[in-house]
């Protein structure tokens, strides 16, 4: 079968498509599959018009490969693609969208308001802050509506944190969101056509769960797959994250991710695409369901080729 | 397009991580790696015009002399150049060495010099020589950012003493020194770049190499001295190395001929007192048995023709116009909340924001404007500089320069009047010259701001750009 492998792009998630795109590559080779790497560039287009390939792996995170922009090339080219429609990347991509639609849905996720930069601007919502810090508490998370990683993400302590953090999430989309800040623990489950993974839990190494950046930072963050639940909280993890999955519409591959909070788990987001680098979490949690990178590989592109099996 | 037959045979599995987890040493730990060096990768598009690196300009190296050098050794010295050599490196190599410094007024004695693999090689071997897990090491704040990745690798506990305008403020240093004295501790060695530094573009002044050279003497603490930039000058007058006031009992001299003649040559030099030089030896052995044997030849018929200084000097004035450049168009497109510093000679310029503005973020604004910059938190070893971006002005023309920093400006702008729609303009409490607690330190007393006549100027550069888009 001739696999298009699609990496790359110019979101600030380059680096990690890059690399996810690389490995995608070496498993669909080892799987005997002829494999035309693609940068999504000027090009795209003419080359998959070109090459005509059986099925595009979209190997993209970030704006331009994980919002739907990609996907709805591929629908009108009539080349299948691995991963949810661009409904579903549409909905996971902004945030804000997300919690609206779990919220309708009845899936917890933490209290949250949405602004544009026009309201800021144009509208004076800078005299609607204080009302909304009131309603929603500190501490605060402050974050792009759009945009994958850590990039952005800020903690609000108090009122005065508040602007800068504004002025930072900004500067990666012109819609933040501003959300209650859950503690508890830090977990992810990767969903594979309908079935959950293992679950994945996030623990800060002897820091401050706050420092969002530490999540990313090799050797200050220990991921722990399968994570130690019990079995109700597991079941109630794994509920959410199921519906939160079929809610938005995902279909392939997607990852949720959650807070286990006192009174139960709590979606925070929900990445389209979630990184298959050899650090990320989906193949880790694939790997603890016994689960080897290549057949993880094969059953997203089957799973492209027969969506109604799934 | 069909691929080779053999491609890169890449992760045998999906347990890669797991199965050499138990494997890493506990340094790579302490390894540094993160969402901007992701954001980092961006940076490498080809429309992008990037102000981030620290790239002397190649391209003015004249081709022909290249060739005609590499020739002649083909001709002459092929089975020579293509050997093994010493691991302290060809005398001759040396003796060009001695060259450079004598043109700063220092007077190696041949014998205390290893050619290494680049400067930072000698930062690596010195490192290596002399930190054990958790010594401390002191440096500058803001500090060269790719020393910072060979201090945590060696886990040192490194220290970072704030600069102004001056250098590094020496009252600083005595405080953080009997800090230390009051826990039993000695640093290991204080690094600084007096000269250029790089990222503050800052020079210490002569009274402050005074003092830190008679502090390291009097309590018999090492000073490593890292001068890339040292003949690169474009004005004020040239100051001691501190090698030179020392005399090389305590100063640490770590040089190279990157930024004054290629740094694709990797080489650089370390000069230390034979008791230290003996263990950095061994530790070059044990890293990479000798350095480019082929290189060394190069410099060797490079220096023989004579015109070196020639070169340094023509690079220089490159350089100069293209700091104008960049000074200019800071003051023309920077808003007046900005400060930066007005370095006399090196590549770069640092300019702080107001606090509110972390240059990281900013970065990812930029980047969709296709320029970008080095964010100040990578020249930190604890998440201080937020506010601050290195500026490189050797690696780009005079014209993309200028479009790149109009570019920044013009990202900056946003965020200053978005801040300004969310606390209201009266309470933005722009940033006071000379507010130096974050790291605005680096004031200069010239540092400049937008005059009244700057300001009229402002208008007539609102005119798009055009000269640098068909670059």
């Amino acid at each position: 079968m001739k696999v298009a492998v699609l990496k790359g792009g110019r979101s600030l998630e380059r680096g990690v498509s890059l690399r996810s795109g690389a490995r995608v590559e070496d498993a669909l080779e080892r799987l005997g599959h002829e494999v035309l790497p693609l940068e999504a560039d000027g090009e795209l287009v003419a080359r998959l018009t070109a090459e005509r390939p059986d099925v595009a792996f979209v190997a993209m995170h970030g704006l331009g490969g994980e919002d739907g922009t990609v996907q709805e090339l591929l629908e009108i080219l009539g080349i299948p693609f691995t991963g949810p429609s661009v409904a579903a990347c549409v909905r996971c991509v902004d945030k804000s969208l997300t919690k609206h639609e779990l919220r309708a849905a009845g899936i917890p996720t933490p209290d949250w308001f949405a602004f544009n930069q026009t309201a800021f601007r144009e509208l004076g919502a800078a005299d609607a802050l204080a009302g909304l810090e009131q309603r929603l508490g500190f501490p605060l998370v402050i974050k792009p509506s759009r945009g994958g990683s850590a990039l952005g993400v800020k903690f609000a302590e108090s009122q005065a944190d508040v602007p800068a953090a504004l002025v930072s999430a900004f500067s990666y989309d012109d819609r933040v969101v501003l959300e209650r800040f859950v503690g508890g623990r830090e977990l992810a489950v990767s969903v594979l056509g309908d079935e959950a993974l293992p679950v994945v839990e996030a623990i800060p190494l002897g820091g401050d769960s706050y420092d969002f950046e530490a999540r990313y930072e090799i050797g200050r963050t220990s991921f722990v797959c399968p994570a130690a639940l019990g079995e109700a909280e597991e079941a109630a993890v794994v509920e959410a994250a199921l519906s939160a999955y079929e809610t938005l519409g995902c279909s392939g591959f997607s990852r949720v991710d959650l807070i286990l909070a006192e009174d139960g788990p709590q979606v925070i987001e929900v990445n389209a695409i979630p990184g298959l680098t050899d650090t990320s979490l989906l193949p880790q949690a694939a790997e603890a369901a016994g689960m080897s990178f290549e057949r993880l590989v094969e059953r997203i592109v089957d799973l492209a080729l027969a969506p109604a099996a799934s | 397009m069909a691929d080779p037959p053999h491609r890169r045979r890449a992760h045998a599995s999906s347990s890669d991580l797991e199965r050499y987890a138990g494997l890493f040493a506990q340094r790579t730990r302490v390894m540094r790696s993160s969402a901007m060096r992701d954001l980092m990768a961006v940076t490498a598009r080809p429309e992008v015009i990037s102000l981030a690196g620290g790239l002397p300009d190649t391209s003015t190296f004249p081709p022909q002399t290249f060739a005609a050098q590499m020739t002649r050794i083909a001709q002459e010295s092929a089975a020579e150049a293509l050997q093994y050599g010493p691991t302290e490196g060809f005398r001759e190599t040396v003796d060009c060495i001695v060259e450079v410094m004598g043109a700063e007024g220092m007077l190696p004695d041949p014998e205390d010099v290893i050619v290494t693999t680049g400067g930072q090689q000698a930062i690596d071997l010195l490192c290596k020589t002399l930190v054990d897990p958790g010594d401390a090491v002191i440096c500058e704040a803001p500090t060269y950012p790719g020393a910072i990745p060979v201090f945590c690798s060696y886990q040192a506990d490194t220290i970072q003493i704030e600069c102004d305008g001056e250098g590094m403020r020496i009252d600083e240093l005595e405080a953080a020194l009997e800090r230390l004295d009051g826990e039993g501790r000695r640093p290991k060695f204080i690094y600084s770049v007096p000269t250029f530094q790089n990222p503050a573009g800052v020079t210490m002044s002569l009274e402050r190499r005074r003092r830190l050279v008679e502090i390291a003497r009097s309590r018999e603490l090492i000073v490593v001295e890292d001068n890339p930039y040292g003949l690169l000058r474009f004005g004020g007058e040239a100051l001691p190395p501190l090698y030179q006031l020392d005399g090389g009992d305590f100063v640490i001299y770590v040089g190279t001929f990157s930024k004054i003649l290629s740094p694709g040559i990797r080489l650089g030099w370390a000069v230390a007192p034979p008791p230290v030089m003996q263990k950095v030896v061994l530790g070059k052995q044990a890293s990479d048995l000798c350095t480019s044997t082929l290189t060394q030849y190069f410099v060797r018929e490079y220096f023989g023709a004579g015109r070196w200084r020639e070169y340094v000097d023509s690079v220089s004035e490159i350089y100069r116009a293209r700091r104008d450049a960049m000074l200019a168009a800071l003051r023309d497109y920077f808003p007046p909340q900005a400060t930066w510093t007005e370095p006399e000679g090196g590549l770069f310029v640092w300019a702080t924001l107001p606090d509110y503005i972390d240059t990281s973020d900013l970065l990812a604004k930029a980047l969709r404007k296709d320029v970008a910059f080095v964010p100040g938190q990578s020249a930190y070893v604890d998440g201080r500089g937020r506010s601050s971006m290195r500026l490189n002005f050797s690696g780009s023309g005079e014209d993309e320069i200028r479009e790149g920093i109009r570019r920044i400006g013009k990202v900056i702008g946003e965020q200053v009047e978005l801040y300004d729609a969310l606390v209201g303009p009266e309470a933005n409490p722009h940033m006071p010259a000379g507010e130096a607690e974050d790291m605005g330190g680096i004031d200069s007393p010239s540092n400049p701001r937008p005059s009244i006549s700057d300001s009229s100027e402002m208008d007539s550069t609102v005119v798009p750009f055009k000269k640098a888009e068909g670059e």
